[in-house]
């Protein structure tokens, strides 16, 4: 462990798997040093050295365009390697197994490992295999921590703070990664998390994560700081979980009229991609207090901070 | 299942302490073994063996029927590289088990003489233990038409099983309690709900919640039993309740009890001892169907088996290999496998103070021997010398790789157990012998 003796260890982690058990401390300082990231990125000359000679292999089960080419922009800025795998196409079909795949990867000395995968768990159980770094890309409803911290940074450079804020999140719980990482990480931070969704897109025993549960965004958005929509599957509005995408959209769809609940200056965010006219009105996304391009933004220079950070961590052998 | 020449002559096994629930034997003596079954029984044979026998000193330890396992999965026919026959028996030997009841899961399913036939011919040849099966109640256990019950009764079938799975069909299951009835046959049900549980990897609740996982809720097993018991209550079939897991279940049996319906219900060994909170990082060894509970149903459990209200305990042995666990938890199969630790397992509420020794074998051997129709499950004279001598006392640590089922996936690697089994003995022959590693 003898590696980087001389530099102060921002984020003390192995892997970024999950929001949950984070420090706090960590985590300002993480954002701390996304802030630099994201002074970095508004500069001509985008490219450090941090990372040279560093191999990151973005490993995606499922396809994501957003995700993947933030980690890819974020670890080339860096002056890693990187290298994307698109798996679902190729080795899958074939029968491999992600321990199969793993294992193959980990013989090719990778140095970062961002997986996304469709099975909770899956990048946990990756990080018992291997030998590098695991970052989770989203691990099916699990985790998506990056998410989570991205929104905080967008947060915390909006309000200057996420301490003591309402942050009300709406619309699919039950499915989503985003909403449980962002469950974990907003309670780390201090701030007050509301749950807003009709009962069948609430997962079992939500309070008990440190949220209140709401079924009418009224009550849901009443004094809230932040809004933070979710995305609603075309296949969950079928009749299974929510009868139509237009009554959806009437009774838990963010436009101004709902939006009025909420504070005057609050944030709207959404992870994207964007259903508009389901979970969100088109003028509202676009609205002033919109802040959905900036998360995009944050995007970059959050995976900037994991990656070097997690890098930091690397013990010479 | 012939005893050869060597152990023709009577045996005696004294200094043992001896339990027979069957006839509230619970005692400091011995037994005798003639020609395969008990001849003699009692505090007489504590210190003395009879003359021209072959004595065993138990050296105190404790002597019971062999159990008798009313679940259990293997892969033969179909799936033999997670298990054989023979292999599960060698597992079972290892664990006590003298009796293993296997189940129509396999492939093809168990739904016609011929196979009940297949299964019965195999164990003959390739055993070490008794083998009896359950034959399938519905084709392909489709859960869609009936099985020729009375035929496979008539060939050996011991109860007729749907496997993992519940019947949906109401008028299905009404008809096949009232056809089974007149063959005086038992009906074994899982009881899950199939639509509540499609793709639940575990129970539901804030662990799930936590971990992202598809989970399901007990009321899936209540209400198909709640259902079960109806049609039990109309049609005077007689009905076992397979896998009960939660309180709620115990609820229902208890009312059907009180009723005087012909109902009795297992639980597994798996939802006596663990509880949801075991699975942790998603460790897939405990991936289970019906999934692990609360600590709270677990409780609930434990005391029913306490109070006689569960009637039996099986170890649900369910081999797969690591194709089928070493996958993201949702992906990955139900199943642990339990025939060795079974009993080690079961000692452990003994030790914990909930259960007596007495109850524990009565609900692993007597109650299963008795649903089913079978001799064994007693010390009586007379009953088939089927047999285990165990130290209760005996601490030993499970290691999977040692284990004799040819799947590893056990909950209980590198647990720590007390109780070790010694001997194991079907028709007074000797099928296992622990070895002390050295």
């Amino acid at each position: 462990m003898a590696a980087n003796s001389n530099t102060q260890t921002v984020f003390p982690y192995q892997h970024l798997l999950t929001c949950e058990g984070l420090d706090v401390r960590h985590v300002h300082a993480l954002l701390d040093l996304a802030e630099d990231a994201a002074a970095l990125n508004l500069r001509q000359d985008k490219k450090r050295e941090a990372l040279r000679g560093r191999t990151q292999i973005n490993l995606f089960f499922e396809a994501s365009t957003r995700t993947q080419s933030s980690f890819e922009l974020a670890g080339k800025r860096l002056g890693a390697d990187v290298m994307n795998m698109a798996v679902s196409t190729s080795s899958v079909q074939k029968g491999e197994t992600l321990i199969d795949t793993a294992m193959t990867l980990n013989a090719m000395r990778p140095d970062l490992l961002v997986v996304r995968h469709s099975s909770a768990g899956a990048a946990s159980l990756l990080a018992q295999k291997v030998d590098c770094h695991v970052i989770n890309a989203g691990d099916g409803p699990h985790q998506h921590p990056t998410q989570a911290l991205l929104d905080a940074l967008t947060i915390r450079r909006a309000k200057g703070r996420v301490e003591g804020l309402t942050v009300a999140i709406c619309g699919d719980i039950k499915h989503s990664r985003v909403a449980r990482s962002n469950i974990d990480l907003l309670n780390i931070l201090g701030a007050r998390v509301r749950l807003v969704a009709p009962s069948t897109l609430i997962p079992t025993e939500a309070a008990k994560l440190g949220a209140e549960v709401f079924t009418s965004m009224q009550a849901g958005l009443d004094g809230a700081d932040v809004v933070m929509m979710l995305r609603l599957q075309r296949e969950r509005m079928g009749g299974s979980y929510v009868p139509s995408g237009r009554e959806y959209f009437h009774f838990f769809g963010l436009d101004h009229d709902k939006l009025r609940y909420a504070k005057p200056d609050a944030l709207i965010m959404h992870p994207g991609p964007m259903n508009r006219g389901v979970e969100i009105a088109s003028t509202v996304a676009d609205d002033a207090r919109s802040v959905i391009r900036e998360q995009v933004e944050m995007g970059v220079a959050i995976r900037m901070a994991v990656l070097e950070a997690l890098a930091q961590n690397t013990s010479e052998t | 299942m012939e005893a050869p020449d060597t152990e023709q002559q009577p045996q005696a096994f004294i200094n043992a302490h001896v339990i027979d629930p069957a006839n509230g034997i619970d005692i400091r003596g011995g037994v005798v073994v003639t020609e395969g079954r008990i001849a003699d029984i009692g505090v007489h044979l504590h210190r003395n063996a009879p003359p021209d026998t072959i004595v065993h000193d138990c050296q105190g330890h404790t002597l019971i029927p062999g159990l008798v396992d009313m679940q259990v999965f293997t892969g033969e026919p179909g799936n033999e590289h997670r298990e054989t026959l023979k292999t599960a028996s060698r597992a079972a030997a290892a664990g006590g088990v003298t009796t293993m009841i296997v189940m129509p899961d396999t492939d093809p399913v168990i739904d016609q003489v011929a196979l009940v036939d297949f299964i019965q011919r195999r164990a003959r040849d390739n055993a070490r233990v008794r083998v009896r099966t359950m034959g399938a109640m519905t084709r392909g256990l489709a859960g869609e038409e009936m099985t020729e019950l009375g035929l496979m009764k008539r060939a050996g079938a011991v109860a007729f099983s749907n496997g993992k799975q519940s019947v949906m069909n109401a008028a299905i299951m009404r008809n096949v309690l009232s056809y089974a009835r007149d063959f005086e046959a038992l009906i074994s049900h899982h009881t899950e709900d199939a639509h509540l549980s499609r793709g639940a990897a575990m129970n539901a609740g804030l662990l799930a919640t936590r971990l992202g996982l598809t989970s399901v809720n007990p009321v899936a097993e209540v209400m198909v039993l709640e259902r079960d018991l109806r049609l039990v209550a109309l049609t005077g079939g007689n009905y076992h309740a397979a896998t009960v897991t939660c309180a709620e279940s115990l609820a229902a049996i208890e009312k059907a009890k009180e009723a005087g319906l012909p109902v009795t219900c297992a639980v597994s060994i798996n939802h006596l001892t663990l509880n949801e909170i075991d699975i942790g990082d998603y460790r897939t060894f405990f991936k289970v169907r019906p999934p692990l509970r609360s600590e709270d149903d677990r409780q609930a459990l434990v005391a029913a088996v306490k109070s006689g209200l569960v009637d039996i305990v099986v170890s649900s042995h369910d081999p797969q290999d690591e194709d089928t666990k070493r996958l993201p938890f949702s992906e990955a199969a139900d199943g642990a496998i339990g025939l060795e630790t079974m009993l080690a397992a079961s000692l452990r509420l003994v030790h914990n103070g909930d259960i007596t020794l007495s109850r524990v074998v009565e609900a692993l051997s007597l109650a299963p021997s008795r649903r089913l129709g079978l001799e064994s499950g007693t010390l009586s004279k007379g009953a088939p010398a089927d047999l285990c001598v165990f130290d209760p006392g005996m601490p030993w640590l499970v290691d999977r790789e040692v284990l004799h089922s040819r799947s590893k996936n056990t909950p209980f690697d590198e647990a720590k157990m007390q109780g070790r089994v010694l001997r194991t003995l079907v028709a007074g022959q000797t099928v296992h012998q622990y070895a002390r590693a050295t």
